[in-house]
């Protein structure tokens, strides 16, 4: 698998991104700094790591979604390559319009840092395949900012068309529909709030998002 | 255009022993400073002796006793005296850490802070070449019921999280108490560990002549100036409107000055390095020229600045955060500057050393200040102030305990009351997780919180500790307490304890009566210190925590860390198994002194609450050997230590973290609930405790059950579930504004 982490000024979760695709997936990924300009060619995945774009300031993920390496991570995708977006990095992912909805402050107003229990809700994605028949999942979370929102057209047609990826049981955050993390179009961007890369055993994560790198190594 | 002449004039002013008094230098020192100089002060220079010479920079009462603390073993690197403390963990690798209050500026506003307290120790830490691997807070509020309270602890916490989760160093561990001696001067201590080679360590002292003086980070705004002289009185009533010297954070620039500062430490470019904190760039530039023996001459317009028309003296005593001071090998400059501006960093060179050992500041063009180095940093004033040895205090009566009460009831009690219930609200908004090695945190309701060795099998474990309740009671017991709870909560999952640092929270140094807190806590830390061999190794004192004449409760916080050579053989509170023997380390007297017990269920305030539970320090080393061998050797299931609560406490949270009824048999009152040290609970299975080695203090005081089953003791039982929401609906409560009562 040829991969690679977008590095933003104040990502925090490339490190952990890193380590998940390097134990995981037995490849290194490469780690693109967002001044580079470009990603690598011909990658079968780009993931966008949680973390603190650029402070959060203005919006979550909005300055990011303007960087200049965000022009390639379209191309990418126009060509049917794999993105991962965890955390800032859905954020990111949402404000580039790679994927519908938005994510605002948790209803809570507070910032959120469980183990937090999720329903498998599309089973055969690239992403989610190798979890077989298992309904519910442990994955860390660590959001202030991880409430989905979408107008309701958007809701029934992602509803509909299977691309909820997870939702929450026991919404930590007000999100819409207990939606934790979605799937674009053609199946093959999957925005979350939760860490897999944070459950991949030997730590207090747990190691149930091992299933979700075992998947998309699969899928290629 | 400013108007550099107007700018200028007061600056070169000569001051007067009024002018130094206003800045918070009596009649002693300002003697001292004249006869030092041979002539009076500028204002400049005023500014500069007075936060050098202020206590929370020269330590002037506190210094000749902390020098009593052992600060070597085996193991130690660096003792105190470098931004951090550093230790050997084998493998050519060092932990580095620190503790430092950030108490004045957390209760005028709370937010920044405690935001601005967890930036200034992560700074202490990754100036020295660590990356920053885990962060720890020790949190004293006021009553409960003190209407500031609330809004306090939403804002502690919330400029923790804000700081610490942005800049994405975990969150693992730390503690908060409520005790209304707090309720006008709240405590925010923050510990930082970070992980380096040990070929690696960068340090202030090393800078020789002729180098230039590197600038990096955020621009010097007027936040924060005078700081560390605001952080050396006394409180008053309104001093809310001191809101101007409180800095104000940012973790994105924390962030990119931790990844920036990382990257040049790599290459060869570094002389020495200090962190702009309390005193900014006064006390960074003074610490280098004093460490390495040097002079300094610094042209003030080079100084990256946020806004127009900044003084000499404003530049040099802002505490704007998030920059960092270097002296560079010579031809690093290009090097240097390319590294900070792929970050959109600030970086300038703003002086050269020199070696003329004087301190000479230039702007617009004129010498601004011009005086001597070592006088600033080595004749600081070092004061032997007078104290009085705190009164002794009575023993409860031998039947104080005698009460009608059911120990379930009681147990209710406990767990739910301020100090012992969850902290859940607290630690759900830290990001405990990120850096992906964090292998038990807070959420574990664990003894120390454990963070892997990135890429080996090794961990290092950290909690933080103090009681004072204890250090009311007996400055020296409750000072050698702290110390034994702290190694003893690192053996509890199986870590060596290796050293600790410190931060010393007290009142007024110059009242006898605090002074002699102040002496004996310190002198009860460190014999525990030699005792244990777990020595000092970095820390900070904070004094002057008094509002209106009162001071807080003694509080010296330890933050110890140790080591873990294989985190598979770690144990924590959850791993009890149907069937175990809950068995009881160590020799149980009773003692209800200065107990949670004395206080939330006798009611008992102040003298009343007797003396606290004596500690003997071998028999501490002892059993911490015996428990931490037997839980290496594979032999325990769930380990606690005895603290708060006593026995009764310490079972109930084992059942709880194992989600497990337990049956604890038949005890009296001061066996459950009496606060004897030195001891522990382990959760073994029956072929284990077979395998144990003799040992003289031994007692099997309860049986596991089932799932959630009940919790039984003296022949009645309650749903473990009962007690689950005493501990846990306490804080979110409170938070709410519920009223539980």
């Amino acid at each position: 698998m040829r991969s690679a982490i977008i590095v933003f000024p104040g990502s925090n979760c490339d490190r952990d991104a890193q380590v998940a695709l390097r134990e995981i997936t037995g490849h290194e990924p490469e780690m693109v700094w967002h001044k580079s300009g470009k990603l690598p060619d011909r990658l079968d995945l780009v993931m966008v790591p949680g973390g603190f774009s650029y402070g959060d300031y203005l919006r979550c993920g909005a300055i990011a979604a303007n960087s200049p390496i965000i022009s390639t991570l379209r191309e990418h995708a126009q060509r049917g390559g794999y993105v991962l977006g965890i955390c800032n990095g859905f954020q990111v992912l949402c404000e580039t319009g790679l994927l519908p909805g938005a994510l605002i402050r948790n209803a809570s107003l507070h910032f959120a840092c469980k183990p937090q229990p999720l329903r498998i809700s599309a089973r055969d994605s690239a992403f989610t395949r190798s979890y077989g028949d298992t309904d519910n999942i442990l994955i860390p979370i660590a959001h202030h900012d991880g409430n989905y929102v979408a107008d309701e057209a958007t809701l029934d047609r992602l509803e509909g068309e299977g691309l909820v990826a997870f939702r929450y049981i026991g919404n930590p955050n007000g999100s819409a529909r207990d939606i934790a993390g979605v799937l674009s179009d053609n199946g093959r961007i999957l925005g979350m709030m939760p860490h897999p890369e944070r459950a991949i055993g030997g730590h207090e994560g747990g190691d149930h998002g091992r299933a979700l790198f075992d998947s998309l190594l699969s899928s290629l | 255009m400013t108007d550099t002449s107007a700018l200028l004039a007061p600056l070169l002013a000569i001051q007067d022993q009024d002018d130094a008094a206003g800045h918070g230098i009596n009649e002693e020192e300002w003697a001292r400073l004249t006869k030092r100089l041979g002539r009076a002060p500028n204002l400049v220079e005023l500014g500069i002796y007075s936060v050098m010479w202020s206590e929370h920079c020269s330590y002037k009462s506190s210094r000749r006793h902390l020098s009593k603390f052992p600060t070597q073993n085996a193991r130690v690197i660096q003792g105190p005296g470098e931004n951090a403390g550093v230790i050997d963990i084998g493998d050519g690798q060092a932990a580095i850490f620190k503790m430092e209050s950030h108490n004045h500026p957390s209760y005028i506003e709370p937010y920044q802070g405690a935001a601005t307290g967890v930036g200034g120790i992560l700074r202490d830490v990754f100036t020295m070449g660590a990356r920053p691997i885990a962060l720890v807070n020790a949190l004293r509020f006021g009553a409960p019921e003190h209407p500031k309270t609330r809004s306090l602890v939403a804002g502690v916490v919330a400029g923790i999280g804000g700081y610490g989760n942005c800049v994405g160093v975990p969150t693992v561990a730390g503690e908060t108490e409520f005790d209304a001696g707090y309720n006008g001067n709240i405590l925010v201590n923050a510990m930082a560990i970070g992980l380096a080679d040990q070929d690696k360590i960068f340090y202030a002292r090393g800078a020789t002549p002729g180098n230039p003086i590197f600038y990096v980070g955020s621009k010097t705004g007027r936040d924060g100036i005078h700081g560390a002289t605001m952080a050396s009185a006394e409180f008053s009533e309104g001093e809310e409107d001191n809101r101007p010297t409180v800095q104000v954070g940012d973790p994105f620039t924390e962030k990119l000055l931790i990844e920036a500062c990382l990257e040049l430490m790599a290459t060869d470019a570094i002389q020495a390095i200090q962190d702009m904190g309390a005193a900014g760039l006064t006390s960074s530039s003074v610490e280098m020229a004093d460490k390495g023996g040097i002079g300094i001459d610094m042209d003030l317009d080079k100084v990256p600045q946020r806004e127009r028309g900044m003084s000499a003296y404003e530049i040099m005593l802002s505490e704007s955060q998030e920059r960092m001071l270097m002296v560079l090998k010579p031809g690093k400059v290009e090097t240097a500057k390319a590294i900070f501006d792929k970050y959109d960093l600030d970086a300038e060179v703003i002086g050269m050393t020199t070696d003329t050992g004087h301190m000479v500041l230039r702007q617009f063009g004129e010498i601004v200040c011009d005086i001597p180095v070592p006088p600033l940093a080595e004749d600081a004033p070092n004061y032997d102030r007078p104290w009085t040895s705190p009164p002794e205090r009575q023993p409860l009566a031998a039947d104080a305990w005698k009460i009608d009460q059911d120990p379930l009831d009681i147990l209710m009690q406990l767990m739910g009351c301020p100090d012992m219930a969850s902290k859940r609200w607290i630690w759900e908004q830290y990001d405990r997780h990120v850096m992906g090695d964090t292998l038990d945190s807070s959420q574990s309701m664990g003894d120390a919180a454990l963070i892997r060795v990135h890429g080996t099998s090794k961990a290092l474990a950290v909690s933080s500790d103090c009681t004072p309740r204890y250090v009311s009671a007996d400055p020296f017991e409750g000072g050698k307490q702290a110390v034994a709870e702290s190694y003893r909560n690192l053996s509890a999952v199986g870590a060596t304890p290796v050293a600790i640092t410190d931060n010393l929270n007290f009142g007024n140094p110059e009242k006898p009566a605090t002074m002699g807190y102040i002496v004996r806590a310190i002198e009860g830390m460190a014999e525990a210190c030699r005792t244990l061999d777990y020595p000092v190794v970095s820390g900070n004192v904070s004094l002057y925590n008094e509002t209106d004449g009162q001071a807080i409760p003694p509080t010296p916080v330890v933050g110890g860390v140790g080591l873990v050579e294989d985190f598979q053989k770690v144990v924590g509170l959850g791993g009890a198994r149907s069937g175990d023997r809950l068995i009881l380390v160590g020799e149980t007297a009773g003692h209800l002194g200065a107990s949670l017990f004395a206080r939330q269920i006798l009611a008992l305030n102040n003298d009343q609450l007797g003396p606290p539970p004596p500690v003997d320090l071998l028999l501490e080393k002892k059993t911490a050997d015996f428990v931490r061998h037997l839980i290496v050797g594979g032999l325990v299931n769930a380990a606690h230590d005895v603290s708060d609560g006593g026995l009764a406490c310490a079972a109930v949270e084992m059942a709880l973290a194992s989600h497990l009824g337990l049956d604890l048999g038949q005890h009296s009152l001061p066996d459950l609930f009496g606060e004897d040290q030195a001891r522990f609970i382990l959760s073994v299975s029956e072929s284990q405790f077979a395998q144990f080695p003799e040992h003289d203090a031994l007692k099997i005081v309860g049986t596991f059950t089932t799932p959630d089953g009940p919790f039984g003791v003296n022949g009645k039982s309650m749903p473990l579930e009962d007690l689950r929401r005493a501990h846990e609906e306490w804080m979110p409560n409170y938070m709410a504004g519920v009223d539980a009562s």
